[in-house]
C-alpha cells in the first residue's frame, strides 16, 4: 500500500515549521505503511559546502569518525544518522575516507541542502527518533512503507537519492525495473539496492544529468517506466508529482498561497494550517505537476 | 422541521467513525433524530456508510473513502471533497459533494442520486446499476465502465474510454469526450432524453440554467453483450 507525503512551502515564514508539518503528515500515514519510514528535508545550505547524510549501525560513534575526517568537517548527529558538512572541494576525499575508515557507514544522500533519514519501524517513532518536528526547510518529502517488491530493511526504505539534492518517494510497483536498471547500468548509473523505486530515482537522475529539467524528466518516465506509480520528487529548488496513466495509486493535493501539499489520502493534509480554504484536488493521471522556487 | 425533530451533533475529533456509524445504524423507524451534523471529518474513511433511515446528514469538510456507501434513504451533504468510492453501492437517497470526488464515485450503486459540484476522477459510475449521477465538472478515464442502468450526466468533459463495455445506462456529456470505450457510441438526443436530462438538472438545482440540447448522449451499441459468432476468436 504505502503512504507518501510532500510539502513545498511558498511562504518563507512557515519554513521553521516545515518539519513539524511534515511530521504530522507522516504520522497520519502510519496505517498505510507501518514497516519503515523515511523523509528528506531541504534545509539551510552554505555556499561552498556540501551536506552528506550518513547512516551507521545503532550506537555508532560518528564523532570519532568526523574527527578522523579532518578539521573542516562539521557534524550533526541524529540517532542512526549524521549530517556532515564538508567543503565542496573535499567531498570526494571525504567519501573515499569514509569508505576506507568506516565500511559500516553508508552515505544515503548528498547535496547542498538535502538531508535524508530513513529507518525501519513505525513512521511516528522514526520521525520522533530523528526529531523531524524540529527541522526547518523549504520543502520535504516522506514515505511510510508497506513492502511488496523487496525486503523490509533500511536500505529498502524510501526516499531514494541517486543524485545531489535529488530524492524520490514512490507508491506502487514498477514492472520493468530490471530492464531499466540494466540500461542505466550500461550508462554508468549505479543502483545500490534491489528496490524498484531506486531504479525510478536513478532514471530521473540520469535524465536530469542529460540536461532535462525535473518536469521533463518526469515526462520522459511516462514512456520508459511501466507499472503502478505515484512519485513525489524533490530537487534543490523543485518539487514534482507524477501518477501513472491509469492512476492506480491514490493521490490528493492541496494548494494555498502558503504551500503546496501532497498526500496519499486527504487525512495526511487535514491538520495543515489553512487547509479549510485550500484548493484540494486529485492530480490527474499522466500529468506532470511541479513547482520550482527561485534559487537562493 | 417536524415537531419534535432532533438535531444531533457529532464531532469526529472527539468520537470515532465507528461510534458515529453505530448511532446512525441504530436509528429506529420513526425516530425524531432527523438531522445530524458531523464536525471535523478530517478525511476519515467510511463516514455515514450503511445508513438506512430518512435522515439528513451534513458533514462539515472533506471525507475519505466510501462516504455514504450503501446508503439507503439518507440525504448526505459533504461540504468538501470526497475520497475514493463516495456513495458506492448506494440503494436510495441523495449524496451531494460540494468539492471534487476521487475515483469510483457512485460505483455499483443501484439507486438514489449523487451530485458532485466539482470534478470526479477516474471510473466515476463504474458498474452503476440504477443511480443517477450528476457531475458539474469533468469525469476521468473509464467512467461508466460496464454501466448497467441509471444516468451519468457530466457538465464538463469525459476522459478516455467513456462507457467501456456499457449495458443500458445513459450517459449525457456536455463537453468533449477524449475517447469512447468498447461498444459505447453516440446516440440521438430525442425529446424523451432532453426531458430526462431536464429532470437531472432539477435534481442538481440548475434547471432553467442549462440547455439540454448542449449535451450529447452516449450509450451501448449492444454489439458486445450478446454472443456473436464472428467475435468467437476474440474471447
Amino acid at each position: 500500500m504505502c503512504g507518501i507525503v510532500g510539502l513545498f512551502l511558498k511562504d518563507k515564514s512557515l519554513e521553521p515549521k516545515l518539519g513539524e508539518m511534515l511530521s504530522s503528515m507522516l504520522d497520519v500515514m502510519c496505517d498505510r505503511g507501518p514497516d519503515s519510514a523515511g523523509f528528506a528535508v531541504y534545509g539551510a545550505g552554505e555556499a561552498g559546502r556540501v551536506k552528506l547524510t550518513l547512516r551507521g549501525p545503532e550506537g555508532y560513534d560518528f564523532a570519532a569518525l568526523a574527527e578522523k575526517l579532518g578539521s573542516d568537517v562539521r557534524l550533526t548527529e541524529r540517532a542512526t544518522h549524521a549530517v556532515l558538512s564538508v567543503p565542496e572541494a573535499s567531498e570526494a576525499d571525504v567519501r573515499a575516507s569514509i569508505a576506507k575508515l568506516a565500511p559500516e557507514v553508508t552515505v544515503v544522500g548528498a547535496g547542498a541542502r538535502m538531508e535524508l533519514y530513513k529507518e525501519v519501524g513505525l513512521p511516528t517513532d522514526v520521525a520522533n527518533r530523528f526529531k523531524l518536528a524540529e527541522m526547518s526547510g523549504t520543502h520535504g518529502i516522506g514515505h511510510t512503507r508497506m513492502a511488496t517488491e523487496s525486503a523490509v530493511t533500511t536500505n529498502g526504505a524510501h526516499p531514494f537519492s541517486t543524485g545531489a539534492d535529488q530524492c524520490l518517494v514512490h507508491n506502487g510497483s514498477l514492472s520493468n525495473h530490471r530492464g531499466v536498471r540494466r540500461n542505466l547500468e550500461r550508462e554508468g548509473v549505479k543502483i545500490q539496492t534491489d528496490n524498484d523505486s531506486e531504479v525510478a530515482a536513478g532514471y530521473l537522475t540520469a535524465r536530469m544529468a542529460k540536461g532535462r529539467s525535473l518536469g521533463e524528466a518526469l515526462e520522459d518516465s511516462l514512456n520508459d517506466l511501466d507499472g503502478f506509480y505515484t512519485f513525489v520528487v524533490g530537487t534543490e529548488t523543485g518539487f514534482g508529482v507524477l501518477r501513472d496513466p491509469i492512476a492506480c495509486k491514490p493521490a490528493v493535493m492541496a494548494e494555498t498561497d502558503e504551500y503546496v501539499a501532497f498526500g496519499s489520502e486527504y487525512r495526511a493534509l487535514a491538520n495543515l494550517p489553512g487547509i479549510e480554504n485550500a484548493k484540494v484536488w486529485e492530480p490527474e493521471p499522466a500529468k506532470v505537476y511541479f513547482w520550482e522556487r527561485a534559487a537562493a | 422541521m417536524n415537531a419534535g425533530a432532533q438535531s444531533n451533533a457529532f464531532d469526529l475529533s472527539h468520537s470515532t467513525v465507528r461510534e458515529l456509524n453505530a448511532a446512525l445504524h441504530g436509528l429506529k423507524q420513526g425516530s425524531n433524530a432527523l438531522f445530524w451534523r458531523i464536525a471535523h471529518p478530517g478525511g476519515l474513511h467510511a463516514i455515514a456508510a450503511g445508513v438506512d433511515a430518512p435522515v439528513t446528514i451534513e458533514i462539515d469538510g472533506p471525507v475519505g473513502y466510501y462516504c455514504g456507501g450503501m446508503n439507503k434513504q439518507a440525504t448526505i451533504l459533504i461540504k468538501g471533497s470526497a475520497g475514493v468510492g463516495v456513495a458506492e453501492n448506494m440503494m436510495s437517497g441523495l449524496v451531494h459533494v460540494e468539492g471534487d470526488a476521487s475515483q469510483a464515485a457512485g460505483a455499483t450503486a443501484h439507486g438514489g442520486a449523487l451530485i458532485i459540484d466539482g470534478n470526479a476522477a477516474a471510473r466515476c459510475g463504474i458498474s452503476m446499476k440504477g443511480i443517477d449521477i450528476v457531475v458539474k465538472g469533468s469525469v476521468g478515464h473509464m467512467s461508466a465502465f460496464m454501466a448497467q442502468a441509471g444516468t451519468l450526466t457530466v457538465f464538463g468533459d469525459a476522459g478516455e474510454a467513456l462507457g467501456d463495455s456499457i449495458y443500458e445506462a445513459r450517459l449525457y456529456v456536455r463537453g468533449s469526450v477524449t475517447s469512447l470505450g468498447a461498444d459505447c457510441i453516440e446516440k440521438e438526443m430525442r425529446d424523451e432524453h432532453k426531458q430526462q436530462l431536464f429532470e437531472r438538472f432539477k435534481l442538481a438545482g440548475v434547471d432553467g440554467q442549462i440547455d439540454p440540447s448542449e449535451f450529447k448522449r452516449y450509450g451501448s451499441a449492444r454489439n458486445l453483450y450478446h454472443f456473436h459468432v464472428d467475435n468467437a476468436s476474440n474471447y
